[in-house]
C-alpha cells in the first residue's frame, strides 16, 4: 500500500477484499472483534480512504464518496453475518457439549400401582353403573340376622355351626364376619325403594386356612334386582351382558341347577373362557337364582307383587382365572411386585 | 357321593357307559361334578387253573410253591399272546391243584401302580402272579390268594377276571347339594339320571313283597322334641339268625364298596353299608344276643355315658337322641352305634335297624360330638321316611344269600311320619318365575316324573311331593323342578332395563380418587389381613381404654390373633417386613380398608327375629345398632430410600416428611386443605409427628396422624432406619371434602412480593406463625409460603428465623410499595403480639 491514499475503484476494492478475507477467516467473536479494529476501525484502510475523500477535488468527491460508502456498507453487512454465524455455531457447540444419557433418568422414577382386586372391583362397578345400576355397601362385621336368617338360612344350617363362619365373641351377640356379600341384598331391600338394581362388591370371610386356592379373607360382588315381573330370563340376560363386557363378545354363559337357601330356583353360573389353562372350557364363575320369596319378605317386600334375581361371584377367583394367577398367596401377601405387574391396567 | 357305574346301570339304562357322559347328564340336572375314579387294575388279569404245585423250602425258612398254571384253554394262547401254561412262584398256601385262581399276567398293572413283569425269584422265572384280594384292591384280605370257587364263582380258564370280579368298573363322584339328600343313594342318582336323559328308571325300593317282622318291642319316648319335630320318622327292625360272620363278601359287592370309597370290613357291616349306598337309608346291625329287651328311642339324660363303636367313652347331652335297651343307651341315634352291642366275628344273630330320624336332631348331635359319619350325613339332609321297610328287607335278603343267614319272622315296624304338604301351584306360575312358557302337560309330566302326586282343578295344580323330597314345600320349589328337568338351557335371555341410576356416590368416587392419586404419586396399593393380636391393636391406640374397644373373634384361625384390626398400620408393617425379606426395602405402600371400632354401647338382639318375615322397622333399627363402627381408613408406610441413588444424585432417605407429603396428597386429591398440629401419638416419634385435622360441618375434626414411627415400633417390625407412616380416617376426610367449589375471581392486577423473616422461639410452630401472618396481612395477601428455617449465627440461642414469601395483590389497582409494606407490617404486628416475633434484619 502506498503512502498516498488514492481513492479509486482499485484501492477501494483492495481494501474491501482484504477486510472480507479477514472477516471470513475469523472463527470466534474475539477474532472477529480484532478484525473489526484492524479493518473497520480508526486507521484501517477503508477509514483512511474515507478520510482521503476530504482532500479530493470537489468534482471527484461525490463519486469517491459513493464508492467508499458502498464498500463500508458491504463490509458492515459481512461483519454482521459473520457475527451471527459464529454465535450460532458457538450455541450449537454448547448444546452439543451438554449432551447426557437421558435414559438414565428413567431409573429414578418409582411406579405406583393399585391392587389388582381393587381395580377389578372398580371395573365391575363401572359395568353395572353403565347399565343404570347403583353400588350398595354394607358392614363386614354383620348381624347374623342379615347374614343368615333374613337370607332363608335355617337356624340349624351347617354354615351357622362355626365351621365356615367367624363368630364374634360372645356368639350370643349374634355378630359374624359376613360370609358373603348377600346380607347387602337385605340391607338394600330395607334402605331402597323398588325397583332396586344394585351391585354390592366387598370383602367377605370364611374360616379357611390360607393355601394356594383358599384364603380366609376374600372378595365378592353380588348383584340384586327387584322389580315387577323379573324372571330367570332377566337374570340370564344380565349375566350374558356382563360376561360379554368382562370377557369379550365371544363370551358364553351356562346355568346349571344348584342350591342356595336365598334363591329358588338356583343355578351355578359357568362362563366359557377361551384362555383357560389347558384349552378353552367352562369355568365355574358364581352362583345365582331367583330371589326366594322368604328373602323378599325379610326385606319388607311383597313377593306377590315383586320378584327379583341375584347373583354373586368371587373377585379373587375371577382375577385368578382371568389373569392367570396360580397361587392365592400372591393375592393376599402384599408383595409389591404383584400389584405392580397387574395393578396398572384394566 | 361316589357312584359305581355298573351299580347305577342296575336301575337305569345308561345311554353311554363313559363316565364323562354320565357326569355331564347329572350336572345338567343339578348335581355337581367332583371326579372320575377309573379302574386301577389294567392289562391281562385272567382266570387260571393250578395244574401243579411243588412246595420248595427255602434257606430263609419260608416255603414257596412252584406252580404250573393254565391261563388259556387248549388250542388258545394266553391273553397277552404268550404260553397257555405258565410257571409261577407263589408264597401262599391256601390253594390246591385244580383250584381256579386269579392270575395277573406280565403287562398287567395292579392298584398302587404295581406293574407285573416276568421276575427271577427263588431260582425260577415267575411268569405272572397269583393275586390276593388286597393285591387286586378287593379288600384287606392278604392271608392267601383268591380262590374263586370259595367266592361261589366257577368261570372258565382264560376268562377275563377283571370283568368277573368287577375290577374294570369306573365310578363317578358327585357333590350332592343340601337339598338333594336322596342323591346320597344309587337309587336317587339313578332317578336323577333318568330325569336328565329320559332313560328307564326302576326303583330298587319297590321290592315285590316286603315281609314285615313282628314281635320285637320298639318304643319312642321323646320328651323334648327339637323345634317340635318328630324325632323318629321311620323305624323298622328285622332279625336274621345263623349268620356266618366270616363269610367273604361277594367280589362284586367288595368291588362296589371299594369304588364307592368304603372298605370291605366283614360281611355284616359290608351288607349294611351296601344297602345304605343303594337305598340311602343308614342301617345299624346289633348283635342280637347282646341286647337286653326291646329298643327305646329317647333323649339322653344329661351326663349319661356311652361307649361308641370307635372306642370313645362319650358324655351325652340331654338333647342327644339315643337308642336304649334295658341296659341303658346302646347307640347315638343316627350318628354312631355303641360298643356293647357291636357285631363281631362271633355274632350269629343280627338285629337289623333301618330307621329315619329328625334331620336337625341328628345334625346337632353329630356336630356336638364332632362325629360326621356316612349315617349322619344322610340323616341331616333328610332320608326317605318310607324307605325303611325295603332297606331292612334288602339287608335280610343279602345276609341270607351271602352269609348263610336265616330270615326270622321277628321284627317290628313303626308307622312312618312323612312330610307331605299339599302345594298349590297355579299353572301360569312357572312361566312367571322363569320367563319361559311351559304347557300344563309339561308341568304335570315333570312333577309326576319326580314322584309327586299331582291333581289338577282348572288352572291350578295341587301337588304332594314324594316322600324322598322333604325339600319341596313351597310353589317356587316346584318351579325349580320344572325348570331344571325341562332344562335351564331352554330359558331365554332377556336384558332388563334398570331405571336411570345416580352413578357412583360421592364417597365411592372419592375413595377411588384417593387410591388412584396415591398410585399416581408412586405408592403401591396392598391388602393385608385384619386379624390382630391384642398387642398389635395397642400400638397406635390413644389409651389402654381405647385399645380395649376391639372386636374379638370366638373362633379365630390363629388363637394368638383373635382380634379384628383397629388400625391398618400394624398389618401394613407386616407387609413391609415381608417385602423387605424378599429384597424390597425401598417401599411406599398404601392400604385402604375397613377397621373395626366398637364404642362399647352396641345393642344386642337376642334371640334374633325369625327369617322370612319382615320383623318391623324398630327391630331392623335395633339389629343395625348391634353392628360396631367400621370406618374406612387409608394408611401408608415408607421405608428405605424415597429416591434411590442414581447417576449424579445421592440416595434420599425416607423421613417424616414423606408421611406429611402423603397426607397432603390424599387430602388435596379431595379438595381438602389439611391442618397439622405438632403431636406425640402412641406408636409415633414423639417429636416428628403431626396430628391431622379437617373441617367437617364447621367443626375441626381429627383425621389421623402422620410422621416418623417410634424407633421401638420400627424395631419390633424388624424394619430398619427411619420408617414414615400415616393413617387417616377416610370417612372423615370425605365428609370434609367440598361437594361443590365456589369460583373466586382471578385477579389480573400486578403482583407485589415481599419476604419477611421472623425470629421466634424454637418451640413456635410454623403453621401457627403462618396463620398469624395470614391473619395480620389482611385481604391484600394472596398467598404466604414458608421458604426458610434458619438457626445459627446472628440468631439468639433457642430461637429460629422463619422466612415467609408474601404475595400481595389488589383486585382493582396496582399496589404501591407503601401499601404492600403496610400489609407486611400488619402481619408482623400480629406475629409479634401472638408469638413475640421480631423481624430479622
Amino acid at each position: 500500500m502506498s503512502d498516498v491514499t488514492a481513492v479509486n475503484p482499485e484501492t477501494v476494492s483492495a481494501a474491501v477484499e482484504e477486510a472480507l478475507a479477514a472477516i471470513d477467516a475469523a472463527n470466534t467473536i474475539a477474532d472477529l472483534k480484532s478484525v473489526r479494529s484492524r479493518h473497520l476501525g480508526d486507521g484501517s484502510p477503508i477509514v483512511q480512504l474515507n478520510q482521503a475523500i476530504g482532500s479530493l477535488p470537489k468534482e471527484s468527491k461525490a463519486e469517491a464518496g459513493k464508492l467508499v460508502g458502498q464498500a463500508r456498507g458491504r463490509l458492515n453487512k459481512a461483519y454482521a453475518e459473520r457475527e451471527a454465524a459464529i454465535a450460532d455455531a458457538e450455541k450449537e457447540a454448547t448444546l452439543l457439549a451438554e449432551t447426557v444419557d437421558v435414559t438414565e433418568a428413567s431409573f429414578a422414577w418409582r411406579p405406583g400401582a393399585r391392587h389388582p382386586l381393587s381395580l377389578l372391583q372398580d371395573q365391575v362397578c363401572d359395568i353395572f353403573v353403565g347399565m343404570g345400576w347403583e353400588i350398595a355397601e354394607g358392614p363386614e362385621v354383620e348381624n347374623e340376622w342379615f347374614n343368615f336368617d333374613a337370607l332363608n338360612f335355617d337356624a340349624d344350617h351347617p354354615a351357622r355351626a362355626m365351621q365356615d363362619t367367624f363368630f364374634v365373641d360372645p356368639p350370643s351377640d349374634h355378630l359374624v364376619l359376613r360370609t358373603h356379600t348377600s346380607p347387602v341384598q337385605v340391607r338394600s331391600m330395607l334402605e331402597r325403594d323398588v325397583p332396586i338394581y344394585v351391585l354390592c362388591p366387598g370383602r367377605v370371610y370364611r374360616t379357611d386356612e390360607l393355601d394356594s386356592t383358599h384364603t380366609p379373607v376374600f372378595h365378592q360382588f353380588e348383584g340384586l334386582a327387584v322389580d315387577e315381573g323379573l324372571t330367570m330370563a332377566d337374570l340370564k340376560g344380565t349375566l350374558e351382558h356382563f360376561a360379554r363386557i368382562m370377557f369379550g363378545d365371544e363370551a358364553r354363559i351356562r346355568l346349571r341347577p344348584a342350591f342356595f337357601p336365598f334363591t329358588e330356583p338356583s343355578a351355578e353360573l359357568d362362563v366359557w373362557f377361551a384362555d383357560k389353562k389347558g384349552g378353552p372350557g367352562w369355568i365355574e364363575w358364581g352362583g345365582c337364582g331367583v330371589v326366594n320369596p322368604n328373602v323378599l319378605r325379610s326385606g319388607g317386600i311383597d313377593p306377590e307383587k315383586y320378584s327379583g334375581f341375584a347373583f354373586g361371584m368371587g373377585v379373587d377367583r375371577t382375577l385368578m382365572f382371568r389373569n392367570g394367577v396360580t397361587d392365592m398367596h400372591d393375592i393376599v401377601e402384599g408383595d409389591v411386585r404383584f400389584s405392580q405387574q397387574l395393578g396398572v391396567s384394566l | 357321593m361316589r357312584v359305581p357305574l355298573g351299580w347305577l346301570a342296575e336301575f337305569t339304562d345308561l345311554l353311554s357307559a363313559e363316565p364323562e357322559d354320565v357326569l355331564a347328564a347329572l350336572v345338567r340336572i343339578g348335581l355337581e361334578e367332583e371326579d372320575i375314579h377309573r379302574s386301577n387294575v389294567t392289562g391281562p388279569v385272567v382266570v387260571g387253573e393250578v395244574l401243579d404245585r411243588v412246595p420248595e423250602p427255602q434257606t430263609n425258612g419260608k416255603t414257596i410253591n412252584w406252580c404250573q398254571v393254565r391261563v388259556a384253554q387248549d388250542g388258545q394262547r394266553a391273553a397277552d399272546g404268550g404260553e397257555a401254561v405258565r410257571g409261577i412262584v407263589c408264597g401262599a398256601h391256601n390253594f390246591e391243584v385244580g383250584d381256579k385262581v386269579v392270575v395277573t399276567l406280565p403287562g398287567s398293572v395292579l392298584p398302587g401302580d404295581f406293574a407285573i413283569a416276568p421276575r427271577k425269584t427263588y431260582g425260577h422265572v415267575s411268569d405272572g402272579m397269583l393275586a390276593s384280594a388286597r393285591e387286586l384292591g378287593l379288600g384287606e384280605d392278604h392271608s392267601g390268594i383268591v380262590v374263586l370257587s370259595r367266592l361261589g364263582l366257577h368261570p372258565e380258564v382264560g376268562d377275563d377276571a377283571r370283568s368277573l370280579l368287577g375290577l374294570d368298573e369306573s365310578a363317578i363322584e358327585i357333590n350332592v347339594t343340601p337339598d338333594r339328600g336322596y342323591c346320597f343313594s344309587i337309587r336317587g342318582v339313578a332317578r336323577e339320571y333318568s330325569h336328565a336323559t329320559g332313560a328307564r328308571f326302576t326303583d330298587p325300593a319297590s321290592l315285590p313283597t316286603v315281609v314285615e317282622g313282628s314281635g320285637f318291642d320298639v318304643t319312642v319316648d321323646d320328651r323334648a322334641p327339637i323345634r317340635g319335630n318328630a324325632a323318629v320318622r321311620g323305624f323298622v327292625t328285622r332279625l336274621v339268625t345263623d349268620v356266618d360272620p366270616s363269610a367273604p363278601p361277594p367280589p362284586w359287592m367288595a368291588q362296589r364298596l371299594r369304588l364307592a370309597g368304603m372298605r370291605a370290613i366283614s360281611i355284616i357291616v359290608d351288607v349294611t353299608n351296601y344297602v345304605m349306598l343303594e337305598l340311602g337309608n343308614p342301617i345299624h346291625a346289633y348283635d342280637a344276643d347282646k341286647l337286653s329287651g326291646g329298643l327305646t328311642v329317647r333323649r339322653a339324660t344329661a351326663g349319661e355315658k356311652l361307649e361308641t363303636l370307635d372306642g370313645q367313652l362319650r358324655t351325652l347331652n340331654a338333647e342327644d337322641l339315643v337308642i336304649a335297651d334295658d341296659s341303658g343307651a346302646i347307640g347315638l341315634a343316627g350318628v354312631m352305634g355303641g360298643a356293647s352291642t357291636e357285631v363281631t366275628e362271633t355274632t350269629r344273630s343280627v338285629l337289623i335297624e333301618a330307621a329315619v330320624f329328625d334331620p336337625i336332631s341328628i345334625a346337632r348331635s353329630a356336630r356336638r360330638h364332632k362325629l360326621p359319619s356316612e349315617a349322619s350325613k344322610r340323616f341331616e339332609r333328610g332320608v326317605d321316611a318310607l324307605i325303611s321297610a325295603a332297606a331292612a328287607a334288602r339287608v335280610v335278603e343279602l345276609l341270607v344269600e351271602h352269609a348263610g343267614g336265616t330270615a326270622s319272622p321277628i321284627g317290628s315296624q313303626l308307622a312312618p311320619v312323612v312330610h307331605a304338604p299339599s302345594i298349590v301351584l297355579p299353572l301360569e306360575f312357572p312361566e312367571q318365575v322363569i320367563g319361559l312358557e311351559y304347557s300344563p302337560e309339561e308341568v304335570v309330566r315333570v312333577l309326576e316324573q319326580i314322584g309327586a302326586d299331582v291333581s289338577r282343578a282348572g288352572d291350578v295344580l295341587t301337588v304332594v311331593p314324594p316322600s324322598w323330597r322333604p325339600d319341596l314345600s313351597i310353589p317356587v320349589d316346584l318351579v325349580e323342578e320344572v325348570a331344571r328337568i325341562v332344562g335351564y338351557d331352554k330359558i331365554p335371555s332377556r336384558l332388563p332395563v334398570a331405571p336411570p341410576g345416580h352413578g357412583l356416590t360421592f364417597a365411592q368416587k372419592a375413595r377411588r380418587r384417593v387410591s388412584d392419586s396415591a398410585a399416581a404419586a408412586g405408592l403401591t396399593e396392598v391388602w393385608s389381613y385384619p386379624f390382630y393380636t391384642a398387642e398389635e391393636n395397642a400400638i397406635f391406640a390413644q389409651s389402654a381404654a381405647a385399645a380395649d374397644l376391639q372386636v374379638r373373634l370366638a373362633n379365630p384361625l390363629d388363637a394368638k390373633a383373635p382380634y379384628l384390626r383397629r388400625d391398618i398400620l400394624p398389618g401394613l408393617l407386616e407387609v413391609a417386613k415381608r417385602n423387605a425379606s424378599r429384597g424390597f426395602t425401598d417401599l411406599a405402600i398404601v392400604e385402604r380398608g375397613t377397621v373395626f371400632r366398637p364404642n362399647g354401647t352396641e345393642l344386642v338382639v337376642d334371640p334374633l327375629p325369625v327369617g322370612g318375615v319382615f320383623p318391623g322397622a324398630e327391630t331392623i333399627e335395633a339389629l343395625r345398632s348391634t353392628v360396631p363402627g367400621q370406618p374406612v381408613h387409608i394408611a401408608a408406610v415408607f421405608t428405605g430410600n424415597a429416591v434411590p441413588k442414581q447417576p449424579s444424585q445421592p440416595a434420599e432417605k425416607v423421613d417424616w416428611r414423606k408421611a406429611i407429603e402423603f397426607v397432603s396428597q390424599v387430602a388435596h386429591s379431595l379438595g381438602v386443605v389439611p391442618e397439622l398440629e405438632q403431636a406425640s401419638p402412641s406408636g409415633f416419634h414423639p417429636g416428628r409427628t403431626a396430628a391431622v385435622y379437617a373441617w367437617v360441618d364447621g367443626e375441626r375434626t381429627f383425621v389421623g396422624n402422620a410422621g416418623a414411627l417410634h424407633p421401638d415400633v420400627v424395631a419390633a417390625a424388624d424394619l430398619h432406619g427411619v420408617v414414615a407412616a400415616a393413617e387417616l380416617d377416610l370417612d372423615v376426610l370425605i365428609a370434609a371434602a367440598p361437594r361443590t367449589g365456589v369460583a373466586m375471581g382471578l385477579g389480573t392486577m400486578p403482583v407485589a412480593t415481599q419476604d419477611v423473616s421472623l425470629v421466634v422461639p424454637e418451640s413456635t410452630v410454623a403453621a401457627a406463625l403462618l396463620a398469624a401472618v395470614r391473619e395480620g396481612a389482611g385481604e391484600l395477601l394472596e398467598d404466604a409460603v414458608l421458604v426458610d428455617d434458619y438457626r445459627g449465627t446472628g440468631i439468639p440461642e433457642g430461637s429460629k428465623s422463619l422466612t415467609f414469601a408474601l404475595r400481595f395483590r389488589a383486585p382493582d389497582r396496582t399496589l404501591t410499595a407503601a401499601e404492600a409494606s403496610a400489609a407486611r407490617n400488619a402481619a408482623i404486628a400480629v406475629a409479634e403480639e401472638r408469638f413475640g416475633a421480631t423481624v430479622r434484619v
